[in-house]
């Protein structure tokens, strides 16, 4: 049988670990030249920082993942630096993952895949956000996790979400300048959401805990705030916010970090024609699944954030049970008990993600009411007053709101990124502008290639 | 003349990597090596890594993880390529996109 898993990171390794258990062989598959995925990305040789300077309390849990990956990979047909970028499931024949490395495209037939594709940031445009010097707040991190830089001498911080205090601090911590943290969400709306839980009560403590480090150093630390808008001609010169009680502030800052938390990665489980559907307390579309990963398309799985958000822990769990749901469907003797404990767990972690997502609730508000002024699609430049005017001239028509609608009269979804960036606002400012409901909108659809693929390169025949 | 501009990036830690020379558009520079095509640009005086082609002004690069492909620069050799993504190797010869 063959087995493909596309991402290396805490899903595919622990997906791989219990494929190659079993006996089997995968081809695996990631875009990133070590692995690792997103949390436990590795920097590039040369670096020397300890895991525990790198990932911090998660130091143990990156070595022991990176442990693991490294001698996985001369056990299976290793394939880093290699990016899917179309995926046709098989149903009665195999399926077909098309992939380029180096500017060579190949083919690889599967009668099975595991989809381990992760998250990436959730952004919300803000006046001033195309500026040099703003980067997505997973991107701070990365600067500082592969590359030992900061984004700037005098970073701010704007969002909401578990990464907001966690970057703010492994800032501090790096000794980098740090202007103010930026939170979006009352205090009282994560107090309220998370004390009665274990972990959550966990999470709180971690929290208040970074929250309390960042203030001990005389940093600025604001809770439910709104960032307006950010200022500078060539660069970031200021932020103008306001407080909690609605006062206008300003402050200094060269560099900002923007982000409220995560969303999956689900181009490729669209392209397999795996159902999606709104995720209300995420506020996130996510690609349909059972507990322990089988999608409707037969022989597709998905595991990790990019079926859903859930952390990088339950990414580990979710990649063991989506390679134990693949051995019992092939008619393999898969490890039961293991499949027991991983369903018990994965299940107690669904109530402390609900209460997360009620902790960190995505802002559509923020979103919907941004600026006509403001640049929503930063691949196109489409302000969002083109699209609020194109879609209610669209909607006099008769038409039914539909962001694919928009996207094809206005461009927003249509650049490079495929609306990875914009997509979440886009949908919000739609929704509001024609007073409709997010869901009604829909959500853009991924195309092929997933991503721009080098060029010149020969396209082979029979490829749609 | 090129005026003064602001590094964007600062390095922090992990630094003691030996340089490497590369030219951006047609300027020598040093970065270190390890570093992406971003970090060696916007840690040095490169200021920006492309024009908006809609005239909307700089861009620097957002996600620095190859998802926004808002970085893209173009390597001598190699045409397009994005700079988060892609290591600096000694000689190369970068320009803005
Ligand atoms: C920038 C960033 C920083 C984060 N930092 C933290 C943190 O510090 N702490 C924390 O708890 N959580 C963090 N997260 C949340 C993170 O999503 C999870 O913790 C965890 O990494 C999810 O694991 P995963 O295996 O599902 O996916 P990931 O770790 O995201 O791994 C997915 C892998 O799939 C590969 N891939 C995706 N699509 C393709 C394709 N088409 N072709 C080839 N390869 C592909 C990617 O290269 C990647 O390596 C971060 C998220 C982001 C986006
Ligand atoms: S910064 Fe987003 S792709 Fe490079």
């Amino acid at each position: 049988m063959r087995v493909a898993v596309v991402g290396a990171g805490p899903a595919g390794v622990r997906a791989v670990e219990q494929l190659v258990r079993a006996g089997l062989r995968p081809v695996w598959i990631d875009e990133a030249p070590d692995g690792g995925g997103r949390i436990y990305q590795r920097p590039p040789a040369g670096f020397h920082r300890t895991p525990k300077a790198l990932y911090g309390w998660e130091g143990g849990r990156a070595a022991a993942l990176h442990a693991t990956l490294d001698a996985l990979k001369p056990q299976v047909d290793w394939r880093p630096e290699t990016l899917v970028w179309n995926i046709q499931p098989g149903l009665l024949d195999p399926g077909r993952l098309d992939t380029v490395r180096d500017g060579a495209v190949e083919q690889l037939g599967f009668d099975a895949a595991i989809l381990c594709t992760g998250a990436m940031d959730r952004v919300i445009p803000i006046p001033g956000w195309t500026l040099p010097g703003v980067t997505a707040m997973g991107a701070a991190q990365i600067a500082l996790k592969t590359q030992g830089c900061a984004i700037g001498r005098r970073v701010a911080f704007v969002g909401s979400g578990p990464l907001l205090w966690l970057v703010a601090y492994q800032y501090m911590k790096s000794g980098a300048g740090i202007a103010a943290v930026i939170d979006t969400t009352p205090w009282r709306t994560k107090l309220h959401a998370l004390a009665g839980l274990r972990d959550g009560a966990a999470t709180l403590a971690k929290g208040a805990w970074y929250v309390a480090r960042l203030r001990a150093a005389g940093i600025l630390v604001r809770e439910g705030a709104t960032p307006i808008a950010i200022e500078g001609e060539d660069g970031v010169t200021g932020l103008r916010w306001r407080d909690a009680s609605g006062v206008e502030q300003r402050l200094d800052c060269d560099a900002l970090a923007l982000g409220w938390g995560v969303r999956p990665e689900t181009q490729l489980a669209d392209l397999a024609g795996v159902p999606m559907r709104f995720d209300a307390p995420s506020h996130l579309w996510v690609p349909q699944r059972d507990a322990a990963g089988r999608s409707a398309v037969p022989g597709l799985y998905l595991a990790g954030d990019g079926a859903g958000i859930g952390g990088a822990d339950v990414a580990e769990m979710a990649g063991a049970r989506a390679a134990l749901a693949l051995q019992e469907d092939a008619g393999m003797k898969a490890d039961v008990e293991l499949a027991t404990r991983l369903d018990r767990r994965l299940h107690a972690q669904a109530r402390f993600r609900a209460a997360l997502d009620r902790a960190f609730p995505f802002p559509a508000r923020l979103a919907a009411t941004m600026p006509d002024a403001t640049i929503l699609c930063r691949c196109e430049a489409v302000r969002a007053g083109e699209l609020r005017q194109a879609a209610r001239a669209d909607a006099a028509t008769g038409a039914a709101p539909e962001v694919n609608r928009a996207k094809a009269f206005t461009r927003i979804g249509m650049g490079r990124c495929q609306g990875r960036i914009c997509g979440a606002a886009a949908s919000a400012v739609l929704a509001d502008a024609l007073g409709c409901d997010v869901t009604e909108v829909g959500r853009l659809r991924g195309q092929a290639p997933v991503k721009p693929l080098p060029m010149p390169m020969p396209i082979p025949a029979g490829t749609p | 003349m090129r005026q003064e501009v602001a590094l964007r990036l600062v390095r922090l830690v992990d630094q003691d990597r030996p340089e490497i020379s590369f030219t951006f558009e047609d300027r020598a520079m040093t970065a270190r090596q390890g570093d992406t095509l971003l970090t060696a640009i916007l840690a040095g005086d490169g200021a920006f890594l492309r024009e908006s082609e809609f005239g909307d002004g700089h861009r620097a690069g957002f996600c620095l993880m190859g998802a926004c492909q808002d970085c893209r620069v173009v390597l001598e050799g190699s045409g397009r390529v994005r700079a988060c993504t892609t290591l600096l190797q000694p000689g190369m010869r970068v320009r803005r996109a």
